[in-house]
């Protein structure tokens, strides 16, 4: 069963691996050191940015699928790291964070 | 029938080379992003309740504190990018019909296409 399960989140972790790379470096710029150190940007001028139809579905993109790359690739090196098979706790604690991530990201993305 | 023999590996395997090293800090970069996914969790949540809101997390994030974790957070996040890059070819080998697709291609194109969208990103919302 594990081997069938591991797949989805292989995958999963793939397309977060493809995502992140591309887009957190710039993201994180800008939100992270940009915005509070290089002048902020007015408030409606980000609002309307991000609540565009286009920002949110890439805001969520990039946070639901970056959580889930970190869940797999996490369990993993727990694993690497001497927690052995791991076990069912620590993926559920992975994917299951992830898998909050990706809820709370869409409910948002959605109503922001 | 005897167990098979599991030899015991020591924590600190990963620190004998610094391929190992390496490995270890990718595979850490994806905490620092994952981190960083809550934080801009946390600032949509704060750019929906309101300037005053938006304006008090800019200004918890001006913490040398919080400076310190997203220079750090930036520099693991460039080095997973390039080390997805330089993977990549590996993971898979496109071809052209009869020729492979040269590695070097595949990984320029990539540096290629982070440097578009992160230049459009940084534009799209600083530069107006």
């Amino acid at each position: 069963m594990a081997k069938s399960n591991e797949v989805v989140w292989w995958s999963l972790f793939s397309a977060g691996g493809v995502v992140a790379a591309l887009l957190v470096p710039a993201l994180l710029f800008i939100t992270g050191i940009a915005l509070p150190f290089l002048g902020p940007v007015a408030y409606e001028t980000l609002q309307s940015l991000a609540a565009h139809p286009l920002s949110r579905l890439l805001l969520f993109a990039v946070i639901a699928l970056s959580l889930l790359h970190w869940a797999h690739r996490f369990r993993h090196t727990l694993i690497d790291m001497g927690l052995r098979r791991g076990g069912v706790v620590i993926a559920c604690l992975c994917y299951g964070t992830a898998l909050v991530g990706t809820v709370v990201a869409a409910y948002l993305v959605i109503t922001l | 029938m005897a167990k098979p023999y599991v030899r015991r590996v020591p924590a600190a395997w990963w620190l004998k080379k610094p391929a190992y090293v390496k490995f270890m800090l990718r595979e850490w970069s994806s905490v620092f992003i994952a981190v960083y996914c809550v934080i801009l969790l946390v600032m949509l949540a704060r750019l929906k309740a309101g300037p005053e809101a938006y304006h008090g997390f800019l200004a918890a994030l001006r913490s040398p504190g919080w400076l310190l974790f997203h220079l750090m957070a930036l520099l693991f996040a460039i080095y997973h990018s390039v080390t997805w890059f330089h993977a990549t070819p590996k993971a898979m080998a496109p071809r052209l019909g009869e020729e492979r697709v040269p590695p070097a291609l595949l990984v320029a194109a990539h540096y290629l296409v982070w440097l578009v969208l992160s230049a459009g990103l940084i534009w799209f919302v600083l530069g107006r």
